[in-house]
């Protein structure tokens, strides 16, 4: 049984835009599962069908087997969603906030009182838990939606770019909380802007663009698909031209920098064994762009280049 | 067990096991429980300003042009209104507190709280009518009180009184639900007050006995439900009405059940609130 199974699924908005076209999807129980696309692929679209925000156009949804049309409050109940946009009631405290909505889920209030203070605490808002939420930082409220999708405990969490707008320190530490989440059995679904983060958390991945799965994956395969990687070595003493080494394509940036493009059948240990044979010392060296990010911008060009093909 | 608890034990948490029907009324008590919380938070808002408005209306039609309109359906003119301006407290607060409540739910987003939750429907819908009576009722019984201090009642029927404020801000709750799922803006949600409920209200009899009207006038008035509202209330209270109380209850009963499953109908269908 998949945590979620997603056959045809369309979305036409009402003014003609046809978001989602035929999207078919498994998710698998315990994944930590990222979904990429660039702006208004249909990411978003799928989430809110998902959460009964949206309504579908046709296609069928379930959740550890319940149907989302047949069996709903099953569905549902196994869900928790982090959307994108802020939508707390401004006016509320965290405590009052996440206890109202462990009531929707049917929880008793003495439960739902207890499991507030451990989601609160665990996102450090257990402090602020009497503040109006108009009063928290913008990384605050995000943290408080993660708690307020979790007071039920679902078995899917779902998370539609939880760490846009939060500063690096933040979005560390809620990394290090979803990965203690899902290793702790909870499946869940990301889907961010920010590349580093789904290579860093996700283990399957699902690139969508123009309402089309176009790329599902495990990340490390998909990773593997790269046939070369542009390194930059920054070194301690400057060079006026690029060195010559046979089987790699080496650029000088500037004085100080080299860009160095790798294959996959190259090895590192050639290359700087080469370099300290010429007398040229690497002070440091980082990848040129994200890796996955790479691949991202390959699969979607190529997406974009098969539609305006069809087109044509 | 419901799915949330299996969520949780599936988790291997020990958790308390709420059958559906038990998560379903923890649902509708936590949205009714919101709204009731709403109210008396802002209840400069929501219970103060009927009461001024109601003192108003007894100084200055009571008092000042009651004494010169003289008795009306065998009851002076203070004791006559006062029923009518009690059910028109409960008409306008049940109806603005569900329709401000509810679409500023949805302006601002929160609603998806509720959304994304395995509430049925019916039950949200039947929470925040519930916290529409609530209002309504309460400053009925604010109403009720000022009015003491300027009249005498009796009641004449406890549960035909009751019943008649009971259903009658039901029907506006409900009114105002679907008016507030229905808007797109804040003048939507202000339009249906101001021209349709207004005017229902002040020539529903709260003021005045239909039978001081032309015949013809009779006939119109008779089309109006906030008539047959304050009628029903207005026999609870004094023993008189302007229509057959029967049919007045007949009507209230039969608006409730229709607005319910219309108000269900477009939340069922996203009508309003998903695209």
């Amino acid at each position: 049984m998949h945590a979620l199974s997603v056959r045809g699924l369309v979305k036409t908005y009402r003014n003609g835009v046809q978001a989602l076209k035929g999207v078919d999807l498994d998710v698998e129980q315990g994944d930590f599962f990222a979904m990429l696309g660039p702006n208004g692929a249909g990411k978003s679209t799928l989430i809110s069908i998902l959460t009964s925000l949206v309504n579908k156009s046709a296609g069928r949804i379930s959740v550890f087997g319940h149907d989302l049309d047949r069996d709903m409050e099953a569905a549902k109940a196994c869900i928790g969603v982090v959307p994108q946009e802020l939508n707390l009631n401004q006016f509320e405290t965290p405590e009052t906030i996440v206890v109202n909505q462990a009531g929707f889920y049917g929880i008793p209030r003495a439960l739902a009182r207890q499991r507030a203070e451990k989601y609160l605490a665990a996102l450090s808002l257990w402090e602020h838990r009497h503040k109006i939420a108009r009063a928290l930082s913008g990384g605050m409220k995000r943290r408080l939606m993660i708690a307020r999708a979790l007071i039920h405990e679902p078995r899917l969490l779902v998370l539609d770019e939880p760490t846009a707008g939060v500063d690096i320190e933040i979005r560390r530490s809620m990394w290090e909380f979803l990965r203690e989440l899902n290793a702790a059995g909870t499946t869940i679904i990301l889907t961010t802007h920010y590349l580093e983060e789904a290579e860093s958390l996700c283990r399957n991945i699902a690139i969508i663009d123009g309402g089309r799965i176009v790329e599902v994956s495990r990340m490390d395969r998909l990773l593997r698909k790269l046939h070369s990687e542009s390194l930059m070595l920054t070194l301690r003493h400057p060079l006026t031209a690029a060195p010559v080494l046979a089987g790699y394509h080496i650029a000088l940036v500037d004085e100080h920098t080299l860009e160095v493009e790798v294959t996959r059948d190259r090895n590192l240990n050639d290359l700087f064994a080469t370099l300290s044979a010429d007398g040229i010392e690497v002070l440091s060296m980082r990848n040129k762009v994200n890796r996955l990010e790479e691949i991202f911008m390959r699969l979607v060009d190529k997406s974009a280049a098969v539609a305006a093909g069809a087109r044509s | 067990m419901n799915a949330t608890a299996e969520n949780a034990h599936a988790a291997g948490h020990v958790a308390p096991l709420p059958t559906i029907g038990q998560s379903r009324w923890i649902g509708f008590r936590t949205i009714l429980a919101r709204e009731y919380g709403r109210v008396i938070r802002i209840w400069g808002q929501t219970l103060v300003p009927s009461a001024v408005t109601s003192t108003l209306y007894f100084v200055i039609f009571g008092s000042l042009i009651g004494r010169r309109v003289g008795p009306m359906g065998g009851f002076d003119y203070m004791q006559y209104i006062a029923p009518g301006l009690i059910m028109m407290a409960v008409i306008t607060n049940s109806y603005a507190n569900v329709v401000s409540s509810f679409f500023s739910a949805k302006f601002q987003r929160f609603l998806e709280e509720i959304m994304v939750s395995p509430l049925p429907n019916w039950v949200i819908v039947a929470g925040y009518v519930g916290g529409g009576m609530a209002r309504g009722l309460m400053v009925g019984v604010v109403v009720t009180i000022v009015s003491l201090l300027f009249t005498h009642l009796q009641v004449h029927h406890w549960a035909a009184m009751l019943a008649a404020a009971v259903l009658t801000s039901a029907v506006f709750s409900l009114g105002g639900f679907i008016n507030a799922l229905l808007a797109k803006n804040f003048d939507q949600v202000n339009w249906v007050p101001t021209f349709i409920l207004v005017p229902l209200t002040y020539f529903g009899g709260v003021f005045y006995s239909i039978s001081m009207l032309p015949a013809w006038a009779q006939q119109v008035s008779i089309a109006n439900p906030v008539l047959h509202m304050v009628s029903a209330f207005r026999y609870g209270v004094l023993g008189t009405a302007d229509v057959h109380v029967g049919t007045a209850f007949g009507i209230m009963a039969l608006s409730t059940v229709l607005l319910f499953g219309l108000a269900v109908g477009l939340m069922n269908r996203g009508i309003g609130l998903r695209e």
